[in-house]
């Protein structure tokens, strides 16, 4: 992994009034990475995504994109970067078509009809490029809300919740599409998400914010805790099965044990030798949960924002 | 920037609210010079009856040139409400519509945002003064041929034929100007809030309440009616006086560019500051 800094964000902090949206937020992308900003409704994504934009200013902290401090170079910046921040807008009243050739104006002075047409059939969108965008369903909307944002051929893309609104398929479509962009084309992707399994999909690194601050920030696999799960299982009798586990190393592994659930850290591996040993002390499992913690993290953490 | 203004002329005229103007000129044109029109006998000999007391009128008294002062005259203090429409969503519609958050994270600094929008909406101004200049001039000159201009200023004046056009020309540049002022007021509102409602409706009411306060024959409203642009919505008459009072039309031409210049600098330093949150 190339380690040139993409994006560097220091101390950042937006406070509305009385509301302190984002708290002293720090984090850094590196080139080629699908950078995962995961957090629950309302953790502060978007209010980030759009301080990183210009679209609001920073209470105090510094953002400094492909080594450019955001203040002095945002229009350098900006040529380089694609985005969709929050729900696809658009300018209702003109075609697909039209309204790319606007922000393609905007972003490289002209754009062709066929980079046009390229960037609406890598979308799905080519054979309704002349209906206005009024008459696009939200789906449709989210899809030329990518194409924009890769319409001028962008090293940074920022994408807020790309896939929401999209049927199982157009989600997939999408994540395959960011997979292809990162892989294939080297491009860096900041990916904003409240789902955790698409961030799993997609990005080699993640951070995860909640009320405004960073919880935890590293590469995806490690702080999936890939190889170690928590992992419950039910057993029908609590202290026979807890008797027999004193005796053996697996007593170690417990993490808790409440009801008739016990709670083991294990090793992927370790979950069938360990099931195999209990049934064969007649102990009856009904079932084997594995959960890794930080998605039992994520998971707590979204359920209090509800 | 040329490009810009090209966009944001574009997203205008793509709006049927941009239209509302051109056609309530359009049908307000027609309907007086074809009112004119069916009873232009009648109202030819009231025009003469009334001066033949004391002068003996030749030639034809209601002529194109007359209609289109009539019609200027008539209607100037109704074309604010049609500029506001436009000019006060330019700012408040991409906010309301969402739309900021894929103009503004482009690689245009906010001025020049701002500042297409605002010219954006001083051309459409401009361009719907020359619209009632052109339908108006050319219907009433085929309709009612050309002549003489009769005009009750001071007194009666009456200019030559070939004395009339330029005054034309500048009264409906210094109506422009002033439509100018409308919109620059209009969208000094519309870059305060996201929704284009609230520019329209304030900017009217600003101008109703300017002109209630003109119009009120108390010193301290006698004071500040030379401040209020509003007291200039008819200086386009300035040009149809006998003598050029150059003092009055200065005066005119500062009060009206100067409010432009202020009220521009205002909403580009509030646009430069604003935070994008639609």
């Amino acid at each position: 992994m190339n380690e040139e800094k993409v994006i560097e964000i220091l101390g950042l902090t937006k406070k509305f009034k009385n509301l302190t949206a984002v708290d002293d937020l720090g984090l850094t992308v590196f080139k080629g990475d699908v950078f995962g900003f995961l957090g629950p409704n309302g953790a502060g994504k978007s209010t980030t995504i759009r301080m990183m934009l210009s679209l609001i200013t920073p209470s105090s902290g510094t953002i400094k994109v492909f080594g450019k401090s955001l203040q002095t170079g945002r229009k350098d910046i900006l040529k380089r970067v694609g985005a969709i921040v929050e729900k696809p807008d658009f300018y209702k009243n003109l075609s697909a078509y039209k309204n790319l050739s606007i922000l393609g104006k905007l972003s490289m002075g002209e754009v062709s009809k066929t980079k046009i047409m390229e960037i609406l059939e890598l979308v799905g969108l080519e054979k309704r490029y002349k209906s206005k965008v009024k008459t696009y369903s939200h789906g449709m909307k989210q899809r030329l809300g990518i194409a924009q944002a890769l319409l001028h051929d962008p090293d940074l893309i920022v994408l807020d919740e790309p896939t929401t609104g999209l049927d199982p398929q157009g989600m997939k479509e999408i994540r395959d599409l960011l997979i292809m962009l990162s892989r294939e084309k080297g491009k860096t992707i900041f990916l904003s998400s409240h789902i955790l399994s698409e961030i799993e999909i997609v990005a080699n690194r993640m951070i995860i914010l909640d009320k405004g601050k960073k919880v935890i920030e590293g590469k995806v696999n490690e702080l999936l805790n890939k190889n170690k799960l928590k992992v419950t299982f039910e057993v029908n009798d609590m202290n026979t099965s807890k008797n027999l586990l004193d005796n053996t190393a697996w007593k170690d592994k417990i993490y808790s044990s409440l009801d008739n659930k016990i709670v083991f850290i294990l090793e992927p591996e370790e979950i069938a030798p360990l099931n195999r040993y209990l049934i064969e002390k007649n102990v009856e499992v009904s079932a084997v949960i594995p959960t890794r913690s930080l998605e039992e993290y994520f998971l707590k953490i979204t359920e209090k924002s509800k | 920037m040329i490009t810009l203004i090209k966009i944001e002329l574009y997203k205008i005229f793509r709006k049927w609210r941009t239209y509302i103007g051109f056609a309530a000129v359009t049908f307000l044109i027609l309907l007086i010079q074809f009112a004119v029109s069916i009873g232009e006998k009648d109202a030819a000999s009231r025009l003469t009856n009334q001066l033949s007391d004391s002068f003996l009128m030749v030639g034809n008294l209601l002529n194109g040139y007359f209609i289109s002062y009539m019609i200027l005259n008539a209607i100037i203090v109704n074309i604010p409400f049609l500029i506001v429409l436009v000019a006060g969503d330019i700012l408040a519609g991409e906010a309301t519509a969402g739309t900021y958050r894929i103009l503004m994270t482009r690689p245009v600094s906010r001025f020049q945002v701002v500042l297409s929008k605002f010219l954006a909406s001083l051309i459409y101004s401009f361009m719907l003064i020359v619209w009632l200049a052109v339908l108006s001039l050319t219907l009433g000159l085929i309709l009612f041929g050309s002549g003489e201009l009769i005009v009750f200023q001071k007194g009666l004046i009456i200019f030559a034929k070939d004395d009339i056009f330029w005054r034309f020309i500048l009264a409906y540049l210094m109506a422009a100007l002033t439509m100018c002022t409308v919109a620059s007021l209009a969208f000094f509102f519309s870059s305060l809030v996201e929704n284009a409602i609230g520019p329209i409706v304030t900017a009217m009411a600003i101008i109703i309440v300017f002109a209630i306060l003109s119009a009120i024959p108390i010193d301290f409203f006698q004071t500040i009616k030379p401040y209020l642009f509003t007291n200039y919505i008819f200086s386009w008459n300035l040009f149809f006086e006998d003598t050029l009072n150059y003092t009055e039309l200065l005066k005119a031409l500062g009060v009206l560019i100067g409010h432009i210049v202020v009220l521009f600098g205002i909403t580009a330093y509030i646009f430069e500051k604003k935070d994008i949150l639609t």
